[in-house]
């Protein structure tokens, strides 16, 4: 609790700087703080930090690249409504290159990603939004005369951090689907992500488009503790990418008593049965859509919430790639709310047919035995008359030695 | 020259003198063991079980058991019984229109289905190399593949059925609850207890269980008690204190430190009798039910373990090799009794 005290007395000051500098009470700041702190899963009085680190005076760089998108992961980040976001894209962090959001045009444009990067060289943090084309040398997206590998080789290069934004950057996307024409083996630009460009491992906000609080506090995150968070394998922070939306699903408990809906509209779905069996890719989905919503649309506006099954866009090879009505892989599997009866016939018993062949089998090894046998005794009976007749015929001295 | 019946003969007359002295010394008949005084277990209270399966999903996870289907879409791990890859299973009673919880008719009841932990186990028993074996100090029934040959005596000894073979794989092995004793080490005590949400399964040392059983039976039905959740800390435990384990955890006689869980709820309407304390010499697993026990899958079992018995019967039969000579002599006796004379004739005749 003692951080707690250290905003209401050390920092007024800076607080005060703050409600003039971004035109947002200090109160509803703090709140903003505390929501990211939040987001990221830090303890009670983390906000005390990221409070701390966003008043800094210094603002860091940004710097965001745009190729193969459709401009949705910076319209998600532009409608967060709790503080308002620009705000805080234009004040906490200074933009200096976002092709949207920008006034410049042309040179100047370019002229203002030059300058800025020569000023925060190995300070400002690069953001890529969209896919990056590379079948033949890329040509499929210039900027400035420049092709995206280009533009964002240059910028990597120089960056503290780079974050790739929306799933297009994460690992291609949607750009990235291979049509289905016999003979394609890539999409036709052969869409990549930006680590795949790189070569080297990005942290990614994966999301059609992601969730702006999830980019928003991997960028607090970096500018409270000066690294980025924890990430799992495919690049995206564990904060917000460790859990199933399974997991979380506030239908989860009609998919554990097997209630779904079948179609969309029957009476399942008008009450909110689960949508396993529509398709829904929350069981192979890593993302906390199921916790945080989708965007900064409100309580259960998200696309469960509305009624239609999670297509998976935070996870490679689901999104874009499954088809949305096809179930999704259960990644791990629980016991659902019903229960074995004490004693479980397993099995079947033996049907009437099964019953007649297994007869029908042993009778016919019974009378083979019964045959053998005796074949067995006449061949026995045929070698002894044998024998007597050799006897008879040639042998006296067999037929004496016998007697003696 | 007569020296084949002579030494028949001789075979005859020692093995009659062997018997005589076998019979002669009399083979004490084996006393059921009692459980180890240290012995772990687990009571489940099947008044407090809600049904969550929390217990199922977490000796899974435990165990590093894949799930089992029943359904035909494989959406849930559906067991139906225990098996190589189940080794804790909520089954539930069910009878009539199941109106109300733990009622024997038009109700229904849940019961736990795991190792009982024997105190004298009859898979240990039947097990021709020590692939079963009972922990001397803990008596938890561990099994160790590297020694098992894979004969599934134990699966047919178990009068509680809990040792299942995995007849689906090429390697398989005997699965069965070992009261999660790869966690041991590092203070974690049996999974379905920690996650147990009701204290319906609860971990400590079978003694304090027994006594914590008996609170509960002594209890009037409907009145509020207290409940402990997770691992039964016993009496003299509260004086002690936890230590440091150098991992950042804190110990408290070897177990990881725990806040206490207990908890205030009404009573069940116990039927007084805790399963497991007499059956089958005593159990280290014990069980406290509104419901028959016999119609929630609990065999009704003498208070001598069948491992006394049967080893009886055997060390008598094979104590000082008698019945290898008994059943020798009796197959030479009659191997002799049929000897053919022509056959004795011809051998004169060749000689």
């Amino acid at each position: 609790m003692g951080n707690r005290n250290e905003i209401f007395e050390t920092s007024r000051k800076t607080l005060q700087e703050i409600e003039q500098r971004l035109e947002m009470p200090r109160r509803e700041f703090l709140q903003f703080c505390a929501t990211l702190a939040v987001t990221m899963g830090l303890p009670s009085g983390a906000e005390a930090a990221v409070a701390k680190a966003i008043e800094a005076a210094k603002r860091p760089s940004v710097i965001w690249l745009h190729f193969q998108e459709c401009t949705g992961c910076s319209e998600s980040l532009l409608r967060a409504e709790h503080p308002t976001l620009e705000k805080l894209i234009l004040d906490v962090i200074s933009l200096d290159y976002h092709e949207t959001l920008m006034a410049a045009a042309g040179h100047q444009a370019e002229a203002a990603r030059k300058e800025a990067m020569k000023a925060n060289k190995g300070k400002y943090v690069l953001v890529v939004e969209g896919a990056i084309p590379t079948k033949n040398n890329g040509i499929y997206c210039k900027i400035g005369g420049h092709t995206a590998i280009d533009l964002v080789k240059e910028c990597a290069a120089d960056a503290a951090a780079v974050i790739a934004i929306g799933s297009c950057a994460s690992w291609g996307g949607m750009p990235s689907t291979i049509p289905s024409i016999s003979g394609a083996d890539s999409s036709p630009t052969g869409s990549a992500g930006v680590a795949e460009v790189l070569g080297k491992s990005v942290v990614t906000i994966p999301g059609c488009p992601p969730n702006p609080y999830n980019f928003l506090a991997t960028v607090v995150h970096f500018l409270t503790f000066g690294k980025l968070p924890e990430v799992d394998k495919l690049g995206r922070p564990k904060f917000a990418y460790s859990r199933l939306i399974h997991e979380n699903c506030e239908r989860r408990a009609h998919f554990d008593a097997g209630r779904f809906a079948m179609q969309f509209g029957d009476a399942g779905h008008r009450q909110g049965y689960c949508l396993y069996k529509l398709g829904c890719k929350g069981p192979e989905t890593y993302a906390n859509c199921s916790t945080l919503g989708f965007g900064d649309a409100g309580e259960n506006n998200w696309p469960v919430g509305c009624g239609h099954p999670c297509i998976g866009c935070t996870e490679k090879g689901v999104g874009f790639q499954k088809p949305i009505h096809q179930v999704a892989k259960m990644l791990n599997v629980t016991p659902p709310l019903q229960y074995p009866r004490i004693v479980e016939e397993q099995g079947k018993a033996a049907s009437f047919a099964s019953a007649a062949a297994v007869a029908a089998v042993a009778g016919a090894a019974a009378g083979a035995a019964i045959m053998l046998t005796r074949n067995l005794g006449l061949s026995h009976a045929a070698e002894e008359a044998e024998r007597a007749k050799d006897a008879g015929g040639a042998g006296k001295p067999a037929a004496d030695k016998a007697q003696v | 020259m007569g020296t084949r019946r002579d030494f028949l003969k001789g075979v005859l007359a020692g093995g009659a003198a062997a018997t005589a002295g076998a019979v002669a010394t009399p083979v004490r008949a084996r006393e059921t063991r009692p459980r180890p005084p240290e012995a772990l277990g687990l009571l489940y209270d099947a008044t407090l079980c809600v049904g969550c399966k929390a217990c199922v999903a977490a000796c899974k996870e435990a165990n590093h058991n894949p799930p089992e289907f029943s359904t035909v879409d494989h959406l849930w791990d559906t067991p139906l019984d225990t098996s190589g890859y189940t080794f804790n299973l909520i089954k539930m009673y069910r009878n009539g229109t199941m109106d109300a919880k733990d009622q024997e008719t038009n109700g229904y009841a849940f019961m736990k289905t795991s190792c009982m932990h024997c105190g004298d186990p009859s898979c240990v028993s039947a097990c021709p190399v020590s692939a079963m074996t009972k922990d001397p100090v803990t008596g938890v029934v561990g099994y160790n593949p590297d020694k098992c040959i894979g004969c599934r005596y134990c699966v047919a000894a178990c009068p509680f059925g809990i040792p299942k073979y995995q007849y689906d794989s090429p390697t398989g092995r005997i699965g069965k609850c070992e009261l999660c004793r790869h966690r041991h080490k590092d203070g974690h005590y049996s999974a379905c207890a920690e996650v147990c949400p009701t204290g319906a399964t609860l971990f400590g040392r079978t003694e304090d269980l027994l006594a914590e059983a008996k609170r509960r039976l002594a209890m009037k039905p409907g009145e509020r008690n207290r409940f402990p959740r997770g691992r039964l800390r016993p009496a003299q435990e509260k004086m002690l204190q936890g230590k440091e384990d150098g991992k950042g955890a804190k110990m408290r006689l070897g177990w990881r430190h725990e806040p206490d869980q207990s908890y205030e709820t009404p009573a069940g309407k116990y039927l007084q009798h805790v399963y497991g304390e007499k059956e089958y010499g005593g159990t280290q697993v014990l069980k406290l039910s509104a419901v028959n026990f016999e119609k929630v899958g609990m065999p009704k079992l003498p208070p001598d373990a069948a491992a006394a018995l049967s080893e009886t019967i055997q060390h008598t039969l094979y104590g000082n090799l008698v019945m290898p000579f008994a059943v020798l002599g009796a197959m030479t006796w009659v191997a002799k009794r049929n000897v053919k004379p022509d056959d004795d004739e011809s051998d004169k005749g060749g000689s």
